[in-house]
């Protein structure tokens, strides 16, 4: 699952749209799920379904041994400061140290930011427009050259040239207050940065922001910010052999092949409460058949599958029905919504009635289908945070009957006072290529049909679903797409990051592209704008509930499910956890039996 | 013999020229006739929500902008002379014949492709050996035992070897006798190393591949030695070698499988031709990390160097196994003369 990012331009600028996010990322633990230990110690859990979702399965300290790897894709980019995938932020901490990281523990304290290069969390001066980072000491890179600040800086400086490294996302570029015209470290060499970035002394980094941004430290722990060596950047080519500042080092790099991790020797324990660095090292094979990659995994032969995104369908079948290897199984729930935007812009969709009729009506059951049930699709959901985000609250404003099939008699009174009690006819777009997508739509077309609402299926090319079709205000209403079939994952658990980009009416835009085609509520925008200042993490995080609140309320967005993965543990591993920071296992601490 | 090479060794050039304009024109000129922008285009290297910004510069970089005789005229410099790329804080020279660069990793191809040879090469003549000594053998103990229970047997399996697809039997492969259940006797699932490496490993890693593509071929070589055979066995000069005196062995291996030769030098030439150029499935199936499989996450990639890269060489290898099955005809039957 690729972690992207579209930035808006909105009236608070584009510092709020910042932590903003695309497609993949954190996870949450299903609530109700046990668990109580801690990384790094508690009672071995039993080997069984959800042992590893909030606590540490197999607790060891035990050095030793290679763990092996493989992904059926090819890593987007070991850079990093170009790299934009959940599972390569996961692994990257193994070679290299941001300022602020992850907690590295499971379930949902994992989504609790602590220090890594830095001694510190930032602090912010200037009403947050201002973050300051002291460095701590003695941290060096692979070959023994002490980690400065300006490596940090330079780090940031060369993630800049979106042309030299394409993938990568820009919330640095948008929110600094780089110098009029700045093209990067390579272009503008001779630019002074120091209105972005200063390095007063070779401990301490200050961030300024165009505008002030209280979640800064998200920031922090992006990839970006690990230490990068100038006299050994070689630009594009850099990801061949990224210079270690972590554990370990890499020894052999096949672009498209794989790559083997060793101990970086230079690594200094003393420094780093945060890595045990338990095995030798790591062997990862990259381009590998997905399938291939499950069967090695249950045959003990392979470790993990980086990816993390969960097993493939052939392996689903085989693994839930059958007991043993099903208790060797994790099933979070990831910070991904799949859900139906529902356009007021559309009669009679701009009746609150209407739309609380469609919320009534539907069957989330089928929905849940669609995506492919309980355990490969999702958990239903009642709201829009997924569970693991920080200030998710559980409420279900529209409860679609005891058994989630619908409340036909509800949404027919609704129908009732939104003035067309016999029902309306509206389209309903989603991505044609997306088969999962389609039968969503199929599912909602069957169930608001009882009460009366009838609803066409409008497929559109994915590749512009938003910027021609769903999300182009002013197509959607002259062809009368009242529903459009939506999903929405965050880059981190974070509420802003969840939210600002589907509930945020600034980021709609005449000419289309945003995905927000349905939430237009002022008080909404106002609510974000007073989150996204505060600094105060227990003030802000109820905010979020409030916001999520006020989009149900409104009845704008029709949650469907919170997305699920199923992830194999692999034989022989230690201290397998389950982070809702990534969205997957934390690969961080891992070890061999 | 010698104008008769450098004449198809011409022609060799010219055919893949035209394969290069072919295979752009594909990749590059339908999708604009189709009314595809060059930042629609870029769009795919940069990811899904990019901003328009660095659609732009990807669009830039990668030279869509240019007219397309422009962009291939610059892939076939590229070929002959070499090409320059920046890396950001450098420029490097990819000398010739640089095959461009991906769009996704930012890496030259030639060198990503011949590091590839070795391992579609250690599979397609591995498996070319098992299937062309157990095809032809199966088909001449066929054709002289015609009728037999052998022959039907040997037919039958020959024709499900012809059907069952290569992700069919590699998969049920992999599960027997690969991921440790129930009879392990290889490597568990896809592995490679290299042979100089360790050849032992080397071997324990393909037998299964080897022997899965093997099968794919051995049934149709099977089938086409048996027909070949009884077809030979019936001509008069084999009564001739018979009525000398000759051993049945001579006459059957010195007369009647030569004769026969011909048309299986022909198809073997070809096969192992198109399996150079890379074994799609078996390699997927496998992960095996050779051409068949750069190409194939080439195309899911859309990486279109890449895809260029690959077939150039998949078309460089056909050309090839022509001309030496070509060469080869003189030797196998010395009524053919090469001018």
């Amino acid at each position: 699952m690729k972690r992207r990012t579209t930035l808006g331009v909105t009236a608070l600028g584009a510092v709020l749209a910042l932590g903003l996010s695309a497609c993949g990322g954190g996870g949450a633990a299903t609530p109700g799920q046990s668990g109580a230990a801690s990384a790094g110690g508690g009672d071995a859990a039993k080997a069984e379904f959800n042992a590893a979702l909030t606590q540490v399965f197999n607790p060891s300290d035990k050095k030793g041994g290679i763990i092996k790897l493989a992904n059926a894709g090819d890593w987007d980019s070991l850079d990093p400061g170009d790299t934009y995938y959940g599972y390569s932020w996961d692994f990257i901490r193994l070679y290299g140290r941001s300022l602020v990281m992850f907690k590295p523990a499971p379930g949902k304290e994992s989504a609790q930011l602590i220090p890594d290069l830095a001694e510190s969390l930032g602090v912010p001066s200037d009403n947050a427009k201002t973050w300051t980072y002291k460095l701590k000491q003695g941290v060096k890179f692979e070959d023994g050259t002490p980690i400065t600040s300006k490596d940090v800086k330079y780090g940031v400086e060369r993630s800049f040239d979106k042309e030299v490294f394409p993938d990568g996302y820009t919330y640095f570029n948008d929110t600094l207050d780089w110098p009029k015209g700045y093209k990067g470290a390579y272009k503008s060499k001779d630019a002074n940065t120091d209105s972005a970035i200063e390095t007063p002394d070779d401990q301490t980094i200050v961030f300024h922001l165009k505008q002030p941004y209280s979640g800064f430290d998200y920031f922090a722990q992006l990839p970006a910010t690990i230490p990068v060596p100038k006299d050994k950047d070689t630009g594009a080519k850099y990801k061949e052999h990224v210079i270690s500042s972590g554990p370990y080092k890499f020894d052999k790099n096949e672009i498209g092949k794989g790559f083997t991790l060793v101990r970086n020797e230079n690594w200094d324990p003393a420094t780093d409460p945060n890595r045990k660095a338990l095995p030798d090292g790591y062997e990862v094979t990259t381009n590998v058949n997905a399938d291939d990659i499950d069967n090695r995994l249950l045959s003990g032969d392979l470790h993990l599958d980086i990816a993390g995104t969960g097993a493939q369908p052939a392996t689903l079948g085989r693994v839930l029905t059958d007991p043993n290897l099903k208790a060797g199984t994790d099933n979070p729930t990831i910070t991904r919504l799949w859900y139906t935007s529902v356009n007021g812009n559309v009669k009679p969709l701009d009746n609150i009635e209407c739309r609380k009729a469609v919320q009534y009506a539907a069957d989330k059951v089928a929905y849940q289908t669609a995506y492919g049930g309980e355990f490969s699709g999702g958990q239903i959901a009642t709201s829009l945070l997924p569970p693991g985000i920080p200030g998710h609250e559980d409420f279900n404003l529209y409860p679609p009957g005891p058994d989630n099939h619908g409340d036909i008699a509800k949404a027919k009174e609704h129908l009732t006072a939104c003035g067309q009690p016999n029902g309306f006819e509206t389209n309903i777009s989603y991505r044609a290529e997306r088969p999962k997508e389609k039968a969503a739509a199929e599912a909602l077309q069957q169930s608001l049909a009882k009460a009366g609402i009838k609803l066409t299926l409008k497929p559109f090319p994915q590749a512009d679903y938003f910027a021609l079709y769903a999300g182009k205000p002013g197509y959607a209403k002259d062809n009368k797409i009242g529903l459009a079939v939506n999903g929405w994952g965050a880059d981190w658990p974070d509420g802003y990051g969840f939210l600002q980009q589907i509930v945020d009416s600034r980021v709609i835009r005449e000419t289309g592209g945003s995905s927000n085609v349905s939430v237009r509520d002022p008080e909404v925008d106002k609510l974000l704008d007073q989150a996204s200042l505060e600094t105060d993490v227990a003030k802000r995080e109820p905010m979020w509930a409030q916001i999520d609140r006020k989009v149900m309320e409104d009845a704008f967005i029709l949650p469907g499910i919170w997305a699920k993965s199923l992830l194999i543990r692999g034989k022989g591993l230690t201290n397998v956890y389950y982070s809702d920071a990534f969205g997957m296992y934390d690969y961080l601490n891992m070890g061999l039996q | 013999m010698v104008t008769y090479i450098i004449r198809r060794l011409i022609w060799g050039v010219v055919m893949l020229a035209i394969v290069s304009m072919i295979t752009f024109a594909i990749f590059f000129l339908v999708p604009r006739l189709a009314g595809a922008t060059s930042e629609s285009l870029a769009a795919r290297y940069v990811g899904r929500t990019a901003t328009a910004e660095q659609v732009k510069l990807a669009a830039e970089r990668l030279g869509f902008n240019d007219p397309l005789v422009v962009q291939y005229g610059r892939f076939a410099k590229g070929i002959v002379a070499g090409a320059d790329y920046s890396y950001g804080p450098t420029v490097e020279h990819c000398p010739a014949p640089c095959l461009g660069y991906s769009f996704l990793s930012r890496l030259p191809v030639w060198p990503d492709l011949l590091d590839r040879v070795p391992v579609t090469g250690s599979l397609a003549i591995g498996a070319a050996i098992i299937w062309l000594i157990a095809g032809v053998a199966t088909g001449v103990i066929s054709a002289l035992r015609r009728g037999s229970l052998f022959d039907r047997a040997a037919m039958s399996v020959a024709l499900a070897g012809v059907s069952l697809p290569i992700f069919f039997t590699g998969i049920v492969s992999l599960v027997l006798f690969s991921y440790g259940r129930p009879f392990a006797i290889t490597a568990p699932g896809g592995s490679y190393t290299p042979f100089l490496t360790n050849p032992a490993l080397w071997a324990y890693g393909l037998i299964l591949p080897w022997i899965t593509l093997a099968f794919l071929y051995a049934a149709g070589y099977a089938r086409l030695t048996r027909s070949g055979m009884l077809e030979t066995m019936n001509e008069d000069y084999i009564r001739t070698a018979r009525a000398k005196g000759l051993t049945e062995r001579v006459v059957v291996v010195k007369h009647g499988l030569r004769g026969a030769l011909t048309p299986i030098l022909t198809i073997f030439g070809l096969d192992l031709g198109l399996l150079m150029g890379g074994a799609v499935l078996t390699e997927s199936t496998f992960s095996l990390p050779g051409i068949g499989k750069y190409a194939i996450d080439a195309i899911v990639n859309q990486d279109l160097p890449k895809v260029m890269g690959v077939v150039l060489v998949a078309a460089f290898f056909v050309v090839l196994a022509n001309l030496l099955v070509d060469l080869l005809y003189a030797v196998v039957d010395p009524r053919v003369r090469l001018a």
